[in-house]
């Protein structure tokens, strides 16, 4: 096995496992990252979802491979202490129950964010309709947003955790 | 492997609780790797206050609050501990949270049943008011003062007199060295700080930055992963297997033959003699790997030849057959009033209906997952459970070891919902770590979780209503036919043994003079359990979606039928098996509160491109708690329905804490719509049809209803929250559907092309 390189929350990492193994894995058993998480590892619930170069992706069934000499933000750079409006927002509304998916759904909405400060709740559905909560904590997901995209839009600098993180 | 990167994950834990919890929270969940106390603990023992099992409050001032029950969203580490805090008179925001072990100091720990505030109740509040009375009395008698004369607020005893405090650090060895007095009163709802309000949940700062521990995250020095192919259908059995790819395969250290292990009822009971009860570990073959990738990727390369039994015959064609026919008959009589089959033949008016509803999977979010490590003689387990007890009486029969042997670490859950009631993968773990002679994570993956259920059964019902020339429901009668649920966790799968299955009939039982519960089982080998809300969730959809038959075939408002049912409420009437009371008024209430925010019997807005729109009422009591939901839905000329809002009150007696109670409610609502739409788990060959959430969907956010709860005021004893929310939904949306578009549907999930126009 050839090592690959790879930069996770600003950190540039050589792990040497199979090319095939999801980023998914590479992240919780290589580098302790287990914020990210295992839900169906067919891309149908969106627990596992990061950053590739800023945009939102399913890291269960992203190959390691494809992420060679890419930049991958977690749950776990978004920031250090939970300041990013979304965290803040989760925490004032309230959003997780069990909390299981719901790093995935803050990433989502992370990068939806980035993209769009104000977004309509057909723009949350679009965003966010590849996600499941079994808990069925929604109505709040959607308020959170909302939430954070006030605070988000008000910021001096807009600009994502992500960006930051990774630069 | 990067060896440089290995300790990221604990390098950014440790850093996260040095630095504190985000939002500046000082609420800490422990979690215990089981590793040795420091050299010094003897000393902190002799000055540390611990009354109880719950209460540990150290001389500095730390307060530690342990919660014996699971957390899986459901919020016990928020809600018990604000029972103690409350009682104690802590400072909610210096109090430390932390997880229990399974350890027989704090009685039963199954967390199920919406019981943990229930149960919890009367213990963590005499818990909390003993230790302040004794902190109460340690600064009384330091002050030489009456102790009637202090008070107690945010962890200090006061004495306003002599304006004097004592910290509840500085009064920690004085009170341990006091008597441990009985029958201290707790407070008085007046008097409660906490109870009542909304204080965010303790690990919620954890989770948004993911840093809080599941089971899936756990990790131990030189832990193996592991994953198992599992038989494809019930009851078969290894045959063979040639594991020479995988052993090949990189990173794969082991194969393992799981073997079949016959498994004790769950609930702790003994297995009855002739009962019927069958449950075991069905076995597998376990690949045991350096990561759970290649323990995957190896267990793909295993070929296995599976030995079929009589579960090869199971097929839901079949199933349904069966309890079609079975209904049509006589079953076991559970509860007769009256002369019902009499005056059901002599009514003025006879009305009657068949209902269906199929298996159902729980996928929690967190696919099953144990991390073992069986040594010396000893076997320690990190496990995402809500029954560590039955998961212990497992483990020592499974492995021959004695109670004393056995340690579960209870982790968080990643959602639980009566899947993590059944042990089948701790036992599983113990027997793959044993085999390996390393601690391992066994990972199920989503598939293992949806073929490997222990299902929400299937079942049938006939309704039969007669109704005298006055419009009065003179006869009511309902057999249900179903497989028993209660088997693997009491023992027995007997007629006898039926139990839960007449949980959740509810109204009209007790208010109908002739009145009859029946009852037929489907023998079947398709592994059955507790899923949220158990069989109040099937019962609860035919009663509520009958009552509304009885009411449109009378030409009554369903409300104002369910009204006259109580009005006439003529024999007492207890939850199910239990038989506690139930007071028909508070229900009444419910639904009162329900109509009046719903504005029911006002006319709905004209629905979007031409959609048919109607609103349904149903009703529950159970679980000590009242609900009554108003669905509104819209039904697409396609048949397609929308729910568009949900008003829900409810009665729960005592609110712990109104937020999470909120919570429950709009979770639960998703839950039930999420069965109600989508939800039915098949079988063929015996095997699940279905694999995953492509195949067996969920709920998404662009479907979810706004969700409005109203919660009546109340001290009575609180109530469950986690299940009574989810049975209502189906049959009030069915309702719905039905007032906007004249077509009762009685199978679920809903066939929404029974809707379409044109």
């Amino acid at each position: 096995m050839d090592a690959i390189e790879i930069t996770v929350n600003g950190k540039a990492h050589s792990v040497e496992v199979s090319p095939d193994t999801p980023l998914l894995w590479v992240l919780r058993d290589t580098l302790g990252l287990t914020g990210t998480k295992f839900g169906c590892g067919i891309a149908m619930c969106g627990s596992c979802t990061v950053h590739v170069d800023g945009e939102a992706r399913r890291s269960c069934t992203t190959r390691i491979s494809a992420v060679a000499g890419r930049s991958v933000t977690t749950i776990e750079g978004l920031s250090r202490d939970g300041s990013h409006p979304a965290q803040v927002a989760w925490i004032e509304e309230q959003v997780p129950q069990c909390g299981y998916c719901q790093a995935g759904m803050i990433m989502t909405t992370a990068a939806l964010l980035a993209k769009n400060s104000s977004p309509t709740d057909a723009d949350i559905d679009e965003a966010l309709s590849g996600h499941i909560c079994r808990c069925g904590t929604y109505q709040r997901i959607r308020a959170a947003i909302h939430e954070a995209a006030s605070k988000h839009s008000s910021a001096a600098a807009p600009k994502t955790a992500a960006q930051g993180e990774t630069r | 492997m990067s060896a440089t990167t290995k300790n990221v994950g604990q390098f950014s834990r440790r850093e996260f609780l040095k630095t504190g919890a985000a939002g500046g929270a000082a609420l800490v969940i422990g979690f215990h790797l089981g590793l040795p106390s420091p050299a010094s603990a003897g000393e902190a023992t002799a000055r540390k206050f611990a009354p109880n099992a719950y209460i540990e409050i150290e001389p500095n001032g730390d307060i530690h609050l342990w919660i014996a029950r699971s957390e899986m969203g459901q919020g016990p580490r928020t809600s018990l501990a604000m029972i103690l805090a409350d009682e104690l008179d802590a400072d909610w925001a210096h109090v430390k949270v932390e997880q229990a072990d399974l350890d027989a100091k704090f009685g039963d720990q199954t967390t199920g049943g919406s019981f943990s505030i229930r149960s919890s109740w009367d213990p963590l509040r005499q818990a909390g008011a003993t230790a302040r009375a004794m902190l109460v009395t340690a600064a009384a008698n330091t002050w030489n003062v009456p102790a009637s004369e202090c008070v107690t607020r945010n962890s200090a005893v006061r004495h306003p007199k002599t304006k004097q405090k004592l910290g509840y650090g500085e009064l920690a060895a004085r009170a341990a060295a006091l008597p441990v007095p009985k029958d201290v009163p707790p407070k008085k709802p007046a008097e409660y700080r906490l109870l009542g309000t909304k204080k965010k949940r303790v690990d919620g700062e954890h989770i948004v930055i993911g840093e809080a521990h599941y089971g899936i995250d756990t990790k131990l020095p030189g832990m193996l992963y592991a994953s198992v192919a599992r038989p494809p259908v019930f009851g078969a059995r290894v045959k063979s297997f040639d594991a020479s790819r995988a052993t090949a395969a990189p990173g794969v250290r082991k194969v393992v033959e799981v073997p079949v292990v016959e498994m004790p009822p769950l609930f702790g009971e003994e297995r009855k003699e002739n009962s019927g009860h069958q449950h075991y570990l069905w076995g597998g073959i376990a690949v045991v790997a350096d990561s759970t990738w290649q323990a995957m990727s190896g267990r793909r390369a295993v070929t296995v030849e599976w030995e079929n039994g009589a579960g090869a015959e199971e097929s839901t064609e079949k199933q349904r057959a069966t309890c079609a026919e079975l209904v049509k008959g006589h079953g076991k009589e559970i509860r007769k009033i009256g002369d019902p089959e009499t005056v059901f033949a002599s009514a003025t008016r006879k009305i009657e209906a068949e209902y269906e509803l199929p298996f159902l999977a729980h996928t929690p979010m967190e696919p099953m997952n144990c991390t073992a490590w069986v040594r010396d003689g000893k076997c320690e387990v990190w496990a995402p459970v809500q029954n560590p007890g039955g998961m212990a009486t497992a483990l020592t029969k499974a492995l021959g070891l004695p109670a004393s042997a056995v340690t579960i670490h209870i982790t968080l859950l990643g959602g639980g919902f009566g899947r993590r009631l059944n042990i089948d993968y701790g036992v599983e773990a113990a027997l793959i770590s044993q085999a390996a002679g390393a601690p391992v994570k066994v990972q199920w993956t989503r598939e293992d979780d949806v073929r490997h259920d222990y299902y929400r059964p299937m079942s049938h019902h006939r309704l039969r209503a007669g109704v005298d020339g006055t419009g009065k429901v003179t006869a009511w009668m309902h057999h249900i036919a179903a497989p028993t649920t209660d088997g693997v966790y009491v023992g027995g799968d007997l007629p006898d043994s039926g139990g839960t299955e007449l949980a959740g009939v509810g109204l009209p039982n007790g208010t109908v003079p002739n009145y009859l519960v029946e009852q037929s089982f489907l023998h079947t080998v398709v592994p059955r359990g507790y899923w949220r809300s158990v069989d109040i969730s099937w019962n609860h959809f035919a009663v509520q979606s009958f009552i509304d038959e009885v009411a449109a075939a009378t030409g009554k408002d369903p409300l104002e039928l369910r009204r006259q049912l109580i009005a006439t409420k003529q024999a007492a009437v207890g939850e199910g098996g239990d038989e506690k009371p139930v007071n028909l008024e508070r229900l009444r209430r419910v639904m009162d509160l329900a109509a009046g925010k719903s504005d029911w019997g006002k006319p709905l807005p004209a629905g979007e491109s031409g959609a048919r729109r109607g609103r349904g009422i149903a009703a529950l009591y159970n679980w000590g708690t009242y609900i009554a939901y108003v669905a509104e839905v819209s039904v697409g000329k396609d048949g397609g329905v929308r729910v568009d809002r949900v008003t829900c009150a409810l009665d729960c007696g005592q609110v712990v804490n109104p937020d999470m109670v909120a919570a429950q409610m709009e979770g639960g609502i998703v839950f039930g719509l999420t069965a109600a739409l989508y939800g039915e788990i098949t079988f063929e060959g015996g095997a699940t049809q279905q694999s995953n959430f492509n195949n067996y969907p969920m709920l998404k956010i662009d479907a979810m209803p706004h969700v409005e709860v109203h919660i009546v005021p109340s001290h009575e004893l609180p109530g469950g929250c986690g299940e009574p929310p989810v049975p209502s939904i189906a049959p009030a949306v069915a309702n719905a559907i039905f007032a906007a578009t004249g077509k009762r549907l009685r199978r679920l999930p809903f066939q929404t092309q029974e809707l379409a126009q044109g």
